[in-house]
């Protein structure tokens, strides 16, 4: 058995669960949130698109949560993780009238 | 989007009373083949730190709790609401480039001089160049959350 990197969950919101065949969580190994998401988007190949840019950076709006922390005041996709860590993808809503 | 009329009614009088600002809000429900069901909101504060008159933001911790909330009660967030003080409730080019997922229902009401007018939904295109309209169906007030 593969002890290396950690077991998370990565919970999916809800328009994109098209793309992970209806699954609202995904459990993917990793040491660090990249790798994690890395995992999740190799997986579900479908879903790439809706969370990274073409340069293959993370949307401005999507927001990557460990927990109840934005990974922003963590080390970002550099944040480690331990066994167990529950991941949420946040998005920025934001308009307005003009 | 199906949707009571008790709960568009939420959505006008949270609009009226934060006028001039906007409002803002999600919308809590089920999301299926033919479509998303709202069964419940969860308002929210306009966080956006200036210019709220013409502007909204949900920050991130409430759409977070609002998740939480929404899972606590079988439901899941499908879609956002907010208004336009003043304007016509279409999408704007600001909403438009802030959108996030194809797939959330983007509910607009527009006040004009304090009153709720024209209420609308709307939700981004799969290759995310516009918004398209969605129709809304008025559910009866007795339908209940597990018969989707
Ligand atoms: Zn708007």
């Amino acid at each position: 058995m593969r002890t290396t990197t950690a077991t998370v969950t990565i919970r999916i919101p809800t328009p994109l669960r098209g793309f992970t065949n209806n699954q609202e969580t995904v459990e993917v190994s990793g040491a660090t949130v990249g790798e994690a998401l890395q995992q999740l988007v190799e997986q579900f190949p479908r879903l790439k698109p809706h969370l990274f840019n073409d340069e293959g950076r993370l949307r401005s709006f999507v927001n990557i949560y460990v927990g109840d922390e934005d990974i922003r005041y963590l080390q970002r996709e550099a944040t480690p993780l331990k066994p167990g860590a529950e991941l949420s993808i946040v998005p920025s809503v934001a308009g307005g009238g003009l | 989007m199906k949707i009571k009329a008790t709960l568009l009614d939420q959505i006008r009088k949270h609009g009226e009373a934060t006028y001039p600002e906007e409002c803002c809000g999600l919308l809590l429900g089920k999301s299926g083949p033919d479509g998303n069901r709202v069964l419940a909101l969860y308002p929210v504060e306009n966080r956006h730190a200036e210019q709220r008159e013409r502007r909204y933001t949900i920050a991130p911790s409430d759409y977070l709790a609002a998740e939480r909330a929404a899972r606590r009660q079988g439901l899941d967030v499908v879609g956002f609401y907010h208004s336009h003080p003043d304007h016509p409730a279409r999408p704007s080019a600001t909403d438009l480039a802030e959108a996030t997922f194809p797939g959330y229902t983007y509910v607009i009401v527009a006040v004009h001089q304090g009153r709720a007018g024209e209420l609308t939904a709307w939700h981004l295109s799969p290759d995310r160049t516009r918004f398209e309209p969605e129709t809304i169906e008025i559910e009866p007030e007795s339908a209940s959350v597990d018969q989707t």
